[in-house]
């Protein structure tokens, strides 16, 4: 409300991890401000530390050094303000999908409201990754889309502020992966949210993200570049393929990505 | 010790070779579970034979040598058909009941499985809550490891002078071992249980904010359960390992008094029929746990 374009404050983040050959450098020198409602993705070869920072904004992980402010509060833990979608959905494999959401939903809403409107809820937030249908199955019965679709509905149905994905669709074949882009896009835009991703698919960055922020390879990494996307929603996948802003903001990525920051040996997988 | 004795029970058929004397034809007789798969395959005959011959030659091989043993014995080592005659008369009447000190093997197995049940049953209330604490808190953990290291390869047996000086009484004392020999592996297996508990689900409970009674009953609990019945089924082979041995010390009516009580009559053929019905109720036993623990274990669902 005060200020807006800082609505997730990083200030001179650094990450150090305690390892058995001493202590490792992750992150340094971190500074980024999300504004409220915008779409970022975290952008870098595998191992550069984009889930390190995202950790780091969900509160799972305190950084060593410098503060990170979430609507001008230091962010000291996690909290249902700002869901986690995981990269591995983490489902508890013995609720089913409505329950696993539910428990979600009765966390942050059964303070305030009856056990009808939770239902509500529930349902509701079911409803919006189109998994009606497969709410009373268990996590092992479904497939890895849907259950990627829970994790984000279990994300959503909290109403967080912020919305933070760890590579939502890294595991998913390419086709569900685009369905999925889609039904985000669609969401997000209903919904406003701040959405923090991370990923190493650039088409996925450019067509979904407001800016996209680019690691240098680590370890220590630090923000390399800021792209800004501009362009306007809602997005359609296939009138972007031949947008000269696209293909410019495509080209930019592959560029830090494959020719600054190539790796050795080693290429993203 | 332990792991010795717990070889799976689908590969072990729990048939009595007395009743193979009298009818060597039969099926196995108390092996629903492997008579029950057959139907899947009813034509193949070949599958089926595999699974019934190589188990009757075993029993086969053993009456073999029991009847060669019987044979050269001097000592008046009963043949696998007196003990069989010697079966059917005790099994006639198993609860009948002369005094303490002569009562049918039913009552004597009963006492026997009153007493596991009762040292288990305070070990699994005593144990499984002290495994989820120490598996949850590393101070805990810190604290405990070293007694239980120090204290779990002792023979449960040791503790029973404890118990006899504690208790002033052979039953509490009976009981008093086989709390103390099947504490140790739910202990720590739940402690194991607990520290295994993917942190993919933590990070979802410190996401979700949620209380310690919500983790405990919707995360902690279902993912340690299996660990859980783990422990659960290897205390309860210990103890039925440790409570024949205990009772032979403890006298009174037990499987195990029974046992001493036949030797001291020199009454071997029926010993040889206790061992038959301990490896029986033994096996009995770790069946239906395992089909418990089966029954509470989710497949992991990693993509």
């Amino acid at each position: 409300m005060n200020d807006d374009s800082k609505y997730i404050a990083i200030q001179g983040v650094e990450q150090r991890f305690k390892t058995a050959k001493g202590s490792f450098l992750a992150l340094r020198d971190v500074n980024l401000n999300v504004a409220k409602g915008e779409f970022i993705t975290l952008i870098g070869h595998s191992g550069c530390g984009k889930s390190t920072l995202l950790n780091l904004i969900a509160g799972l992980t305190t950084p060593t050094e410098g503060v990170l402010l979430c609507a001008n509060r230091e962010i000291k833990g996690p909290g249902p303000e700002r869901a986690v979608v995981f990269q591995n959905h983490s489902l508890l494999p013995w609720l089913t999908c409505y329950e696993n959401v539910y428990l979600a939903v009765e966390r942050v809403f059964a303070a305030t409201e009856n056990k009808a409107q939770l239902k509500a809820r529930t349902e509701a937030a079911l409803a919006l990754v189109g998994l009606t249908p497969a709410a009373q199955k268990r996590p092992g019965e479904i497939s890895g889309g849907m259950k990627q679709r829970v994790g984000i509905a279990r994300a959503l149905s909290m109403e967080p502020k912020v919305l933070l994905m760890d590579e939502p669709f890294g595991a998913l074949d390419a086709l569900t992966r685009a369905k999925l882009q889609d039904e985000l896009l669609a969401i997000v835009q209903k919904t406003h949210s701040t959405v923090v991703m991370v990923t190493h698919d650039v088409d996925e960055a450019v067509l979904l993200s407001d800016r996209i922020v680019m690691l240098t390879n680590g370890p220590a990494a630090t923000i390399g570049e800021v792209l800004a996307v501009d362009i306007a929603r809602p997005r359609s996948r296939v009138e972007l393929a031949e947008d000269p802003v696209y293909v410019h903001a495509r080209k930019a990525v592959i560029d830090f990505l494959y020719t600054r920051q190539a790796h050795v040996e080693k290429v993203a997988a | 010790m332990v792991s010795a004795v717990f070889h799976s029970p689908l590969e072990a058929k729990p048939v009595m070779p007395a009743a193979k004397l009298a009818a060597p034809s039969a099926r196995p007789v108390a092996a629903p579970a492997e008579v029950e798969p057959a139907p899947r395959v009813p034509r193949d005959f070949r599958a089926v034979w595999l699974r019934v011959l190589p188990p009757l030659l075993g029993f086969a091989l053993l009456v073999l040598v029991w009847e060669l043993v019987a044979l050269r014995s001097t000592t008046g080592f009963p043949s696998p058909l007196a003990t069989w005659q010697q079966a059917l008369s005790v099994f006639s009447d198993p609860f009948y009941s002369k005094g303490p000190n002569d009562q049918g093997v039913g009552w004597n197995v009963l006492s026997s499985l009153q007493r596991v049940a009762l040292g288990f049953g305070l070990a699994a209330a005593v144990g499984i809550p002290a495994g989820f604490a120490i598996g949850r808190f590393e101070f805990l953990s810190r604290m405990f490891n070293p007694l239980i290291s120090l204290l779990r390869p002792v023979s449960p047996l040791a503790w029973l002078p404890i118990g006899l000086l504690v208790f002033k009484g052979a039953n509490p004392a009976a009981i008093w071992t086989i709390f103390i020999c099947s504490i140790w592996p739910m202990i720590i297996n739940t402690a194991v249980g607990v520290q295994r508990v993917p942190s993919d689900y933590m990070n979802v409970a410190r996401v979700l904010n949620l209380s310690e009674w919500k983790i405990f009953t919707k995360i902690l609990f279902p993912a340690v359960l299996p660990y859980m019945l783990t422990g659960v089924r290897l205390a309860v082979g210990t103890a039925w390992l440790v409570i024949v041995a205990a009772e032979m010390l403890t006298g009174g009516v037990g499987i195990g008094f029974w046992v001493w009580d036949e030797w001291n009559n020199l009454n071997v053929a029926n010993i040889i029929i206790a061992i038959f019905v301990i490896g029986i109720v033994g096996l009995v036993l770790e069946f239906a746990l395992i089909r418990i623990a089966t029954a509470f274990t989710f497949e992991e669902v990693k993509s």
